[in-house]
């Protein structure tokens, strides 16, 4: 039951010669229509009474956007080169996908740069809208659920400035039945009540209860009847919120994997005659695998947060795990029969969203134009241009995250830079100038302040290790789903197999190339952090005063981190 | 019914509780001699079983300085088996006495939420004392991390 057929593969599988040079997307849309059709990215052959329409952190990218997949993301302990920790050629091999296709384009870094002028950009909410409606008239309304595992209303400049209200505006346009949410708490719990009140679907979380009264804060169930049966979707919100993300910005709110509350609220949905049990989750995918290896009755899991891309389920027992990419690259629909309060069939699809292929939905499109209009002129101001492919995700350093790094090494005159280890963050090619607008995708957020601070260099062997620990501990209940946090000026090596104090060695400072010193004092810079009255400028302006002066930057690979024990 | 102990309580249970000099041999390989000669003082030296008691606490500690705490264990709690006395314990605090609980038949059932400050990632242990004299342990480990990178 794969959802890309073989005969899809080998019909697109044009080969497409290196076309190297100026980043201009302008001839994508020919070469992308050339090589695919809407038809062939919305086609399925139906399944069953219900259908399941996945989107997950979109991050706020609600026009489409270049995103490079991770080509490192390492897999610890039992889940070590299994789905989602395969990457690149070994993606394409184990899923059998052509190199040089659109879908290797879409679902790797393989030829990311030469691939990108063929194809073009994913996403955009109006295509999102589109493939929606085309579902939901082919399988009817009526037996469609339309799910949004959360990182919604965050990353971009219009979601920073409306705190969130342009895409609650979009979002409700689409009908999503249920979401459930991460970065939506860095709006602060007031706004986040406050949006939540003015929704016309379910904001679930079942796993986030009041500190005061250790009560749940929200719902952690949504009821649903489509094609007959009796649908409980069950919200699972991001576990470590409150330590990924500044605790005092939620004071009210405790989190956590809570496993056992999961099970309750299965057996209690069962109890009450579910007949399909869909969990939506922003756990992360490797918290989903053990969740859904230990709690039993979940037909379904919509996994979240780790930006995952997986072109078939991962099948845990009789549990579906579904990925469903990220900054709205995809849409996943899942086709399920479900009888007898069983689920006795299924059949999958991860739809890329190839934004030259899919038409817009033109109402769609006018609401995105009307949410971007009083900032356009903002949003479109060239900062500077960029020689290299920048991109942020994947386990180390990222080029996107190199440049951040650099100015504010510069801007901040620091010795060292530490940039948090965020998976979202789009892409941009070699020749392609750098936009405000592009510059907030990788920046936009609540807590921006840029901080210059003496650390010890015991202090920054410290956080390495705790921030790898996160990453790389053998027991995904103890991740929390971000990446390793990115260095400026530092350079360092990582072996992931050793346990917590002993994975980071050879700490260096690049500068002078000697060893970092336990005991001294360096001035380092960094963002985002998340104790409270940290104080400093934006990242954003430090980025942009940087670039500015650069005019055009230049970022090859990061080679200062070296990775053992893969 | 289930039994709370007040923050300040267990704040004097730790202060007064499992002080000791005698060096011992742990009873788990990661614990310190300290550990081992708590666990010991209280079982008699009998080697706690696995199974029966739960410690539900947090994977990672979302603050380190006020930690929830719950244990529960499975007993009939009546007259002839029931739960005697319980202890917590933070294996890698600089005092590693948390609280001990104590139960009778009236208890109903016996579990019990405390709050407890940790000043680094460790294991919790619960040991439970039966009233027939045997003893069950359950272990977690709670991370305390510095945050902040997630996402």
């Amino acid at each position: 039951m794969s959802i890309f057929s073989r005969r899809e593969f080998l019909q697109v599988a044009v080969a497409t010669a290196a076309m190297t040079g100026a980043g201009s997307l302008g001839m994508t849309r020919l070469a992308a229509q050339q090589r695919l059709t809407e038809a062939d990215l919305l086609g399925f052959e139906p399944l069953g009474n219900v259908s399941l329409v996945h989107l997950t952190d979109i991050h706020a990218q609600i026009k489409p956007i270049l995103f490079r997949e991770p080509s490192v993301n390492l897999g610890i302990g039992e889940v070590s080169g299994l789905p989602p920790h395969i990457t690149g050629e070994d993606f394409l091999k184990a899923y059998n996908i052509e190199p040089g296709t659109p879908h290797a384009y879409a679902l790797t870094n393989v030829d990311f740069v030469s691939l990108a002028q063929s194809y073009g950009k994913l996403g955009g909410l109006d295509r999102i809208a589109t493939v929606l409606k085309s579902i939901r008239a082919e399988r009817g309304a009526e037996n469609t659920l339309f799910l949004d595992g959360g990182d919604t209303w965050h990353g971009s400049y219009t979601a920073l400035e409306t705190k969130g209200a342009d895409m609650v505006e979009l979002m409700t346009a689409l009908k999503p039945d249920a979401m459930t949410g991460h970065w939506e708490f860095t709006l602060g719990q007031d706004r986040v009540k406050e949006l939540i009140e003015g929704l016309e679907f379910a904001f679930l979380g079942g796993n986030v209860r009041d500190t005061e009264w250790d009560e749940a804060a929200f719902e952690s169930t949504a009821w649903f009847e489509r094609g007959g049966v009796k649908i409980a979707v069950i919200g699972q919100a991001f576990p470590y919120t409150p330590i990924a993300n500044p605790r005092w910005m939620i004071p009210n709110w405790s989190f956590g994997v809570r496993e056992e509350d999961v099970q309750a609220n299965v057996d209690k949905a069962r109890d009450e005659g579910a007949e399909l049990v869909v969990l939506l989750s922003h756990n992360g995918f490797d918290v989903d695998r053990k969740l859904a290896s230990r709690v039993t009755g979940i037909d379904v899991i919509l996994t979240g947060h780790t930006h995952d891309a997986l072109p078939e389920p991962v099948v845990i027992g009789k549990t579906l795990l579904i990925a469903s990419g990220s900054n709205g690259k995809f849409l996943s629909r899942i086709d399920l029969d479900v009888s007898g309060g069983e689920m006795k069939g299924w059949r999958h699809k991860l739809i890329p969203i190839f934004s030259d292929v899919i038409t817009p939905d033109a109402d769609m499109a006018a609401m995105i134009d009307k949410v971007r209009a009083p900032y356009e002129e903002k949003l479109n101001r060239v900062v500077g241009k960029t020689d290299s492919l920048l991109y942020r995700r994947g386990n180390f350093n990222g080029t996107f995250d190199d440049l951040i790094c650099a100015a504010m090494l510069e801007e901040r005159d620091a010795e060292i830079a530490l940039s948090p280890g965020f998976r979202w963050g789009t892409s941009l090619l070699p020749g392609q100038d750098i936009t405000e607008d592009d510059i907030f995708n990788a920046t936009g957020m609540t807590y921006p302040a840029t901080y210059r601070l003496p650390m010890t260099g015991q202090f920054l062997h410290e956080i390495l290790e705790d921030v790898a620990d996160n990453l790389f501990n053998p027991d995904p209940y103890y991740q929390q789903g971000g990446d390793m946090v990115r260095v400026g000026g530092l350079g360092y090596t990582i072996d992931i197999a050793k346990p917590i104090g002993s994975r980071i060695s050879d700490m260096t400072l690049l500068k002078t190339g000697e060893a970092i010193d336990p005991a001294r004092e360096y001035a380092v810079a960094g963002w985002a952090s998340v104790n409270e009255g940290t104080e400093g400028p934006p990242i954003w302006d430090v980025v942009m005063d940087w670039v500015g002066k650069q005019g055009t930057v230049s970022l090859p690979e990061n080679r200062a981190v070296k990775v053992v024990g893969a | 019914m289930t039994a709370t102990v007040t923050r300040r309580s267990v704040l004097t249970l730790g202060a007064a509780a499992f002080v000791t000099g005698i060096v011992g041999l742990p009873a788990r390989p990661a614990w310190s001699a300290e550990i081992a000669d708590t666990i010991k003082e209280f079982t008699g030296g009998a080697e706690p079983q696995t199974g029966r008691v739960s410690i539900d606490a947090p994977e990672i500690a979302e603050n380190g300085n006020t930690v929830p705490i719950g244990i529960s264990i499975e007993s009939p709690m009546t007259s002839d088996d029931y739960v005697a006395d319980v202890i917590i314990l933070a294996a890698g605090n600089p005092n590693p006495g948390v609280a001990t609980f104590h139960f009778s038949p009236m208890s109903g059932e016996a579990t019990a939420q405390t709050r407890m400050r940790l000043a680094k990632t460790q294991d919790i242990v619960a040991i439970a004392k039966m009233s027939d004299g045997s003893f069950y342990m359950d272990k977690r480990t709670v991370k305390v991390t510095i945050g902040g990178c997630g996402g």
